[in-house]
């Protein structure tokens, strides 16, 4: 529990960059090779080594070296610890506006109803 | 094929977003089908805000709500169903400018409590709004979010207990 901030902050620098969310994204479909991911990127190997290991430093991926081939694969349920709350906290605010939605129809409604008795 | 039937049959619900902007922030986006004006309006009269700012699925039972809407006027909202275990929410308005910005602080739990920033900004009759929370320091945020994390949890005791509650019952009749 002690190290739950720490391990949340590697978690959110590591979500910040939108190349690696798009790594996670497609090691979520299946595992993939350095090689793989650079091509699909359009990276230099070295760039996509460097992104792969701010995601594995952050326990969103691991890694395996087989012969000269290093697979990536995502990390067991970290990905879920760290988006967990802010999910938790979007689902309350879509709730919530889903009703406000609905206050501001109203609103809009009543000030239809009243312009139509001003102009008769 | 189909998600664009049902897109026709029921108007598309907007998509509320949330984004750790840095160590400190956090924003919420929503577009909502109306004018800035009205939007503004609904936060900003407790009669209208009442009946939204707690949403069924919370299970939250709002007991009062007061708001002086002005700079250095003060809220607060009275949560729970009796008195002897309310929930208290309380701060005071720092920017009030009609139909396009408020900002408020939260002084419920001392002095690192955030400060909120909502803007309205309206286009072609639809209204942008983005709330942004400033917490006054990383630690502050990450324990609000952890206060999330074992909120959650804490729902899911409560729903392991209720199925124990319901398979125990079953078992009986």
């Amino acid at each position: 529990m002690v190290q739950y901030p720490s391990r949340l902050d590697a978690s959110f620098s590591a979500l910040s960059d939108a190349t690696r969310r798009g790594v996670l994204e497609q090691l979520g479909r299946s595992d993939a090779s350095i090689t793989d991911l650079a091509e699909k990127f359009h990276m230099t190997l070295t760039g996509m080594k460097k992104h792969v290991g701010v995601l594995e430093h952050a326990g969103l991926v691991t890694t395996k070296k087989v012969g000269r081939v290093r697979t990536c694969k995502i990390g067991p349920r970290r990905l879920e610890e760290a988006t967990a709350w802010i999910e938790r906290y979007r689902q309350l605010w879509d709730a919530r506006f889903d009703e406000l939605d609905r206050v501001v129809e109203e609103l809009k409604r009543k000030e239809k109803i009243d312009e139509r008795k001003k102009r008769e | 094929m189909n998600a664009r039937r049902e897109s026709e049959a029921t108007p598309m619900k907007n998509r509320t977003t949330v984004e750790r902007k840095s160590e400190r922030e956090l924003v919420v986006m929503r577009t909502f089908n109306g004018p800035a004006r009205l939007v503004f309006e609904a936060w900003t009269k407790p009669e209208l805000f009442k009946q939204w700012w707690v949403p069924k699925s919370m299970d939250m039972f709002l007991r009062s709500c007061e708001m002086d809407v002005r700079v250095g006027g003060r809220y607060r909202l009275v949560f729970g169903h009796d008195e002897s275990n309310p929930a208290e929410f309380f701060g005071r308005y720092i920017e009030v400018t009609p139909h396009s910005r408020l900002a408020w602080t939260n002084e419920e739990s001392g002095d690192g409590g955030p400060v909120t920033t909502v803007t309205f900004e309206e286009k072609g009759g639809k209204t942008l709004l983005v709330l942004h929370e400033l917490y006054p320091s990383k630690e502050a945020l990450d324990e609000a979010g952890t206060g999330a994390a074992d909120a959650m949890s804490e729902t899911f005791e409560q729903l392991d207990e209720l199925l124990v509650t319901l398979g125990a019952s079953q078992g009986r009749s």
